[in-house]
């Protein structure tokens, strides 16, 4: 077995962007789709990690905190939203959701 | 040799999950699955020596948004499927492709360092065995305004999801 390089990490979090993106492109269930977008969050904090710890650079860690913290607020917000359209249109999947659609 | 077999263990389960996550028929499985995902990407980050992020990961994500999931799939109370509307103009296998088409794109920038290689590594300057003193160093002296707009920015990110929340909206 060959020693664990950051070009394993990098094949790694690639591999759980790329589920993340199919998860967005091929469900049709809001809150499975944000999930999904948690997914390639962390996937990017799994890239960040992997070089703070090639470069020995604590900096990368910052930054996946800042990263948790946007994703916290983005999930408060985008499940709010969720809970109001729920609340007036009954539904939660994104193809009836086309109020603004041109 | 034991790193390289926690990390091919690790790597395995959070893609296993990480698929689960996005094919399980009922949200709430799906949610169970992100949970169990959440803690094997805390487990890598231990592995890479990333303890307080690891503590962050279990206690932010898998305790505090997932929460927040759970709770929002409660009040959603589903009378039918989401799934079972689906839009004739909806092209899914076109997703499908377009997502291999950039899982390629990636394993192609990941296959050309192997192929040229990358600059010279840095001196191996040891991060030191105290990883929370050092991030909590950074968070407050080189990333002190960052850090405090993001306290704004969560500060207004429970304003916004209390008004949203709201039931006369």
């Amino acid at each position: 077995m060959t020693p664990i390089t950051p070009a394993h990490f990098l094949v790694l979090s690639a591999a759980l962007f790329v589920i993340g993106v199919i998860g967005v492109m091929t469900r049709r269930n809001i809150i499975v789709i944000l999930m999904s977008i948690e997914l390639m969050l962390n996937a990017v904090n799994i890239n960040l990690v992997a070089f703070s710890n090639l470069w020995q650079n604590a900096v990368g860690q910052v930054f996946v905190i800042f990263i948790i913290c946007v994703a916290a607020a983005e999930a408060a917000v985008g499940l709010g939203i969720i809970l109001a359209f729920y609340r007036n249109k009954e539904t939660v999947n994104v193809d009836e959701m086309t109020l603004m659609r041109w | 040799m034991g790193q390289a077999l926690a990390f091919y263990t690790l790597a395995a389960f959070i893609l296993g999950f990480g698929v689960l996550v996005i094919t399980a028929r009922s949200t709430v499985h799906s949610i169970m699955f992100l949970v169990v995902d959440f803690l094997f990407i805390a487990a890598l980050y231990v592995l890479q020596g990333a303890q307080f992020l690891a503590v962050i990961q279990v206690v932010v994500y898998a305790g505090g948004i997932v929460v927040l999931y759970l709770f929002v799939v409660m009040l959603v109370n589903l009378k039918r499927p989401p799934e079972i509307h689906k839009d004739r103009r909806r092209r899914g296998r076109l997703g499908m492709v377009v997502s291999l088409v950039l899982l390629a794109e990636l394993g192609a920038i990941v296959a050309y360092k192997y192929v040229s290689p990358a600059a010279a590594l840095p001196p191996a300057r040891p991060m030191g065995p105290d990883n929370v003193a050092q991030v909590g160093m950074l968070l407050y002296t080189d990333f002190l305004v960052p850090f405090e707009l993001a306290s704004m920015l969560l500060l207004v990110a429970m304003v916004g999801a209390i008004v949203l929340a709201r039931r006369d909206l």
